[in-house]
This record gives C-alpha cells, structure tokens and sequence, in this order.
C-alpha cells in the first residue's frame, strides 16, 4: 500500500513538473474511470461482507473431510465464491494444514481464492464483459483443480 | 442502462435496510456484515485512489506505440515475459488489476497478453508468495508458480485468440483518453 502511495506520488510530481495541463487531463481521467466503476466496486464490498460472515471453524471442517475429493470439491467451491486477499488467506492456509487439511486441497483452495471470483464479478463484468468474465472464471477453475492434483502428486498425497 | 442504475440503488436500499434493521432488533449477523463492510470499505478506498491516479498518468502519457510494440500483435512471446513482470509488481491483485488490462487494452495490447497479465497479478504478487512460503514452505510455492503460471499463460493464448477470432469487443463507454 504505501509502495504504491509512494508511486502514484513520484509519478504526479514528475508529470506536474514536466506538462502541467497534461497532468490536469490525467487526473481528469482518473476521476471519471473511478467514477464509472463505483456501483462495480459497491457491489462487490456487498457480497464480500455477506460471503465473510463464514467462519474460519466451518471452513476447516469442510475442507478436512477423510475424502480427498470431497475437501477438494469444498476447497474449490469455496475458494471460488469468496476473494480473500493473501495476506488473510495463508494464516488461514497455515491453520488448515495444521489440522491435518491436505496440502492439495489447500492449493486448490488458495488458487481458486486468487483466481476464481464470484464475488468480484460485478467489477470484472464492467471491464470484461459477461462472456469473457464467465469464461476467464472457468479457466480459472479448471487451472486451480489442476494445481491441486499436481500438489497432490508432489507431496504424495494420492497414494 | 436507466434499468442497471435502478437495479443498483434498488441494491443499495435494500443493503441499507437490511443493516438497519439488523440494528434495531440486534441481529448479530446483519452487525457482523457492516463491520465487514466497512473495513473492506477502508481498504478499497486506501486502494482505489492512487491505483487510478497511475492508471490516469498511464492513460495520458504511455503513449499507444510502446503498448502495442511490447503487448500488441507484433509482439511475441516476451509479451508474456512483461505481463508477468507487470502482475508480479501491480499492489492491489486483482482489484486493481481489472482496471489496468482495461486500460492497456485500451492502447492496443492484445487480448492474450491483458488475460495472463490479469491472472497472474492475483497468483505471482511477490510480497504474498513470501508469506506463502514462510506458513506452507517453499516447495509449496514453487510448484504453484511452476505449475500455474505456464498453465495461465497457455490459457491466456488459447482464451486470446478464440477472442481475437470472434472479434470480442470489451464494454464500451469505459474507453479512456487515448
């Protein structure tokens, strides 16, 4: 965050110093882009606060189930409805493989977290579109599962 | 788009009367929901204002030839390389990812390059995969990013130009000055 405080400040100043009126334009657009994403934005604060209210405790006694492939299908489906930033979910991460969760499931997990956004849908569709938000979401998905059955493979866990 | 805007503040009435009512009669739930809420509002609001003011610096002054030679048509595969590179150092993940490809799209990248770009900025953040490797190891992250950033990438060219064959146009009204 202040990283990119300090970038978005850098890169003002410079621009003010070298074409002011350039710089006003800039800003300008910065405004409307915001502007226009808003309700995408608002949207999403709404589900996301709605989609928290599931607790660590329900999460690690879906995703630990003695089925691999039942804790990989909660892993992915959770995983996919939620966005939860990094930083909240590897201390999550970190608690699931200390109750004895499988590390494929956690990557399942943790990948389609990252890449999978039901939630995030609102925004992604105003800059995407529906069709290529849905289709990037499926890849995403099927990318995820992929990772999951490879971590199993290298951790052993298939056996 | 009259319909959408009354489909959004029909939204916002109902989120309102919602947490209201969880107010007055106590509900627990509906009060855990305005505290996520708001936090998350915070972080947005942190986020969203500098991450625009980069992407209205890049809308003005990266100019349409630099994006095009480097994620445009003729640009091979290094495009990939850069889009890594550009995910890997975006803070924010996807949130404010989604407006950068728009944005770069916008300019001329093409629609492979913007798709691995926008996937990866929430897989390779550097900051995160350090945490990553500190709580899970970094065998775990090694094969995440092993595996994941090549499939992205495939992905991404497949997705691409199934897109560039259809002539998939991105939503219109959004376009930046350019």
């Amino acid at each position: 965050m202040q990283a990119l405080y300090a970038a978005a400040a850098v890169s003002l100043l410079v621009s003010v110093v070298v074409d002011r009126k350039r710089t006003w334009q800039a800003l300008q657009v910065t405004v409307r882009k915001l502007r226009r994403i808003l309700p995408g934005y608002l949207h999403l604060l709404i589900l996301l606060s709605f989609v928290l209210l599931v607790s660590d405790a329900m999460i690690v006694r879906l995703l630990g189930s003695a089925n691999p492939w039942l804790g990989l299908g909660a892993g992915l489906a959770i995983g996919s409805i939620t966005m939860i930033p990094g930083f909240i979910s590897y201390p999550l991460a970190g608690v699931l493989v200390e109750q004895g969760v499988r590390l494929m499931v956690v990557a399942g997990f943790v990948t389609s977290l990252m890449m999978v956004g039901v939630v995030t849908l609102p925004v992604e569709r105003a800059y995407f579109g529906t069709r290529l938000a849905l289709l990037r979401n499926g890849v995403a998905l099927l990318i995820a599962l992929l990772i999951s059955v490879v971590m199993g493979l290298a951790y052993g866990e298939w056996a | 788009m009259k319909r959408s805007r009354l489909f959004h503040i029909l939204t916002y009435v109902a989120f309102a009367a919602f947490i209201g009512w969880s107010f007055v009669t106590g509900r627990e739930q509906g009060v855990a929901v305005w505290r996520n809420f708001t936090t998350f509002a915070v972080t947005m609001l942190k986020l969203l204002p500098p991450a625009f003011v980069l992407i209205g610096l890049f809308e003005v002054w990266v100019s349409r030839e630099t994006v095009e030679r480097n994620f445009g048509h003729a640009s091979g595969p290094l495009k990939y390389f850069w889009a890594v590179l550009l995910a890997a150092t975006t803070v924010g993940g996807t949130f404010v990812a989604f407006p950068v490809a728009h944005a770069l799209h916008g300019k001329g990248a093409k629609f492979s390059a913007v798709l691995a770009y926008v996937s990866c900025a929430s897989l390779v953040m550097v900051p995160m995969t350090i945490i990553e490797a500190s709580i899970l190891g970094p065998k775990f992250s090694i094969v995440r990013l092993l595996v994941s950033v090549p499939l992205v990438i495939l992905s991404s060219s497949l997705l691409g130009r199934y897109l560039d064959r259809r002539g998939y146009l991105l939503p219109a009204g959004k376009e930046g000055a350019s």
